[in-house]
């Protein structure tokens, strides 16, 4: 188990007495799609906060490329190469779809203290910026600053800035949220790429995006993840079906 | 190819006006005048340090007063143990002399200010919204309380420098050689904000004030770059309490008091926060409200209310705003 890139052990995490995450188990390896699926308040947002850093766990623990980033904070985990998506496009409104990029790939690069030289004239962060935009399809709107994109163009905006940390896993917290049907199946073939470069989990609601993408798929019911397999093993367990799928 | 826009000619037409005036006072023989420009580009270099923090990084300061106090009262205590050649303080056969040299008193006053900033950063700015205001006010007014109970050095009656401290082999008496200091020192720290705010740091600082979470996300820790910000407005701020001392050749507890806080918030504020020259515009209209029409009425702070209120509702990015249009990114 320990090729595994993020490993998630016995992770608990309480709200008064109601359990949102209980006992959880979850990996994640190298290549895959591991899609997670659930009903609403079946714990996922709680799980890729506690995996991204934004909540700690009551207990268990989190391994990401054989690090225990359990006690890390969000930014700790992103220069370790946790790359995430917000569900709610999270944005830098003032700036323009470029100037978020750009700023992204600095953080990669660790020189946000540099303070003599104008950010703006910084050609390589222009230039890898530049890449991650062209490979969302968002080249043409660099200059448009994030507040005047549209819901889609946030969306993929959002996928340009995970992209741009070079990240060793993605973390995608429903990046269909609010896609039109053009625009998911543009995104569900450029994640089918994506895997490629690192494996993805990924949390959505689009099922026909979860079953033609995900290598496994793992049901998660009351914070506990109650099944986990192939797509074909999804559709044919009776345990899912009466849990989440509802009679189809 | 050089352009320039609405903005920066405005910024130019300010600094001319600031040069201009004294200059016009110094000819028509009127050195009142040249002592009130003095004290507009000083409250404006406490201002400009205010900015960077509120203005750049969203950090509502509501304690600037004690960074302008401490640079008040670094000048005023190094100049009395100077001027009474006393020890500063002797300590295990290590004895240390006060000075009156701008310079020494300049960046002791920057030292002990960021010092005291980070202490004051470290733990206010773990909150945020209300409580980071409070938490400020509440370090300063300890801070405030200390100097009225520290009797070596006036308490509350303060304390009077008797002559103005030295820098180089300049006559700093003569008003328009020390307007000539301050103004340098304002124009240096207006390149330093500028220059932080276009960098790769300042890029980041004002992605703390639109959205943390985001920051964090793209791997910079918030926390740091705004501690960072906010010592170096401190510091900014310290200087021009040390300048405003040597201005009244005098320091007391009003310096740390949150009226100033107050005060150095509403040049920020008047002006266009985050706008430049804001605090430059900021401060020379109270200066001008606070003679003009505190020779008329004692309730002049009134109109200053009224004007403070209009520009709140009306004009959100403050006169600067008002005249040069939306703030812009690179």
């Amino acid at each position: 188990m320990s090729d595994c890139i993020l490993q998630i052990k016995n992770l608990c995490k309480k709200f008064g007495e109601l359990k949102a995450t209980d006992g959880l188990n979850l990996d994640l390896r190298p290549g895959e799609i591991h899609a997670v699926i659930g009903p609403n308040g079946a714990g996922k947002s709680t799980l890729i906060k506690q995996i991204c850093g934004e909540l700690a766990p009551d207990s268990g623990s989190i391994e990401f490329l054989s690090h225990d980033i359990t006690a890390l904070d969000v930014a700790a985990r992103a220069k370790l190469g946790l790359g995430r998506t917000f569900q709610i496009s999270s944005l830098l409104l003032e700036y323009s779809a470029l100037r978020n990029v750009m700023l992204a790939v600095q953080g990669f690069r660790g020189a946000s203290y540099q303070m003599f030289t104008p950010m703006a004239w910084d050609s390589s962060l222009r230039e890898v910026a530049m890449q991650a935009l062209t490979e969302v399809g968002l080249q043409q709107r660099g200059d448009v600053s994030a507040a005047q994109l549209s819901h889609g163009e946030r969306r993929q905006l959002e996928i340009a800035l995970v992209l741009a940390l070079q990240p060793k896993a993605f973390i995608l917290d429903e990046p269909m949220a609010g896609m039109g049907a053009e625009g998911s199946k543009k995104l569900t073939e450029f994640l089918d790429q994506l895997r490629h470069r690192a494996p993805i989990l990924l949390v959505e609601h689009d099922m026909d995006a979860v079953f033609s993408l995900a290598d496994r798929i793992s049901v998660l019911v009351y914070g506990k993840i109650i099944f986990t397999g192939s797509v074909a093993d999804v559709r044919n367990n009776a345990q899912v079906r009466a849990a989440y799928l509802g009679e189809e | 190819m050089l352009s320039i826009n609405r903005e920066q000619k405005l910024n130019l037409l300010i600094i001319v006006v600031i040069l201009a005036l004294p200059s016009a006072a110094l000819w028509l023989q009127e050195p009142f005048y040249i002592t009130l420009m003095t004290k507009v580009v000083i409250l404006a270099l406490a201002g400009v340090g205010l900015n960077l923090a509120l203005g750049l990084g969203g950090l509502v300061s509501f304690g600037h007063a004690a960074f302008f106090g401490i640079g008040g009262y670094v000048a005023g205590i190094l100049a009395s143990h100077a001027f009474n050649d006393e020890w500063l303080f002797s300590f295990f056969g290590l004895q240390v002399s006060g000075s009156s040299s701008m310079l020494l008193i300049w960046l002791l006053a920057i030292i002990v200010a960021a010092i005291i900033a980070a202490v004051i950063g470290y733990f206010s700015l773990r909150t945020q919204g209300v409580y980071f205001i409070m938490i400020t006010l509440a370090f300063a007014q300890m801070i405030y309380y200390f100097a009225i109970a520290w009797p070596a050095y006036g308490g509350e009656d303060g304390l009077s420098i008797y002559v103005r401290n030295q820098l180089l082999s300049l006559n700093t008496a003569d008003p328009m050689i020390f307007f000539a200091i301050c103004f340098i020192l304002l124009m240096a720290a207006l390149a330093l904000v500028s220059m932080l705010r276009n960098s790769h740091f300042g890029a980041a600082l004002q992605a703390a004030r639109q959205n943390e979470q985001r920051l964090a996300a793209i791997g910079i820790r918030p926390f740091g770059i705004k501690l960072t910000a906010f010592v170096i407005s401190a510091a900014i701020t310290a200087l021009a309490g040390a300048l405003f001392a040597d201005l009244n050749r005098f320091v007391s507890p009003d310096m740390l008091s949150w009226h100033t806080s107050g005060e150095i918030m509403i040049f920020v504020i008047l002006g266009g926060v985050g706008r430049l020259m804001g605090p430059i515009v900021g401060a020379a209209l109270y200066v001008l409200f606070e003679y003009y029409l505190g020779g008329i009425t004692e309730h002049w702070g009134l109109f200053l209310g009224i004007l403070l209120l209009t520009v709140v509702l009306f004009a959100r990015g403050g006169i600067v705003g008002l005249i040069a249009g939306e703030l812009k990114h690179e």
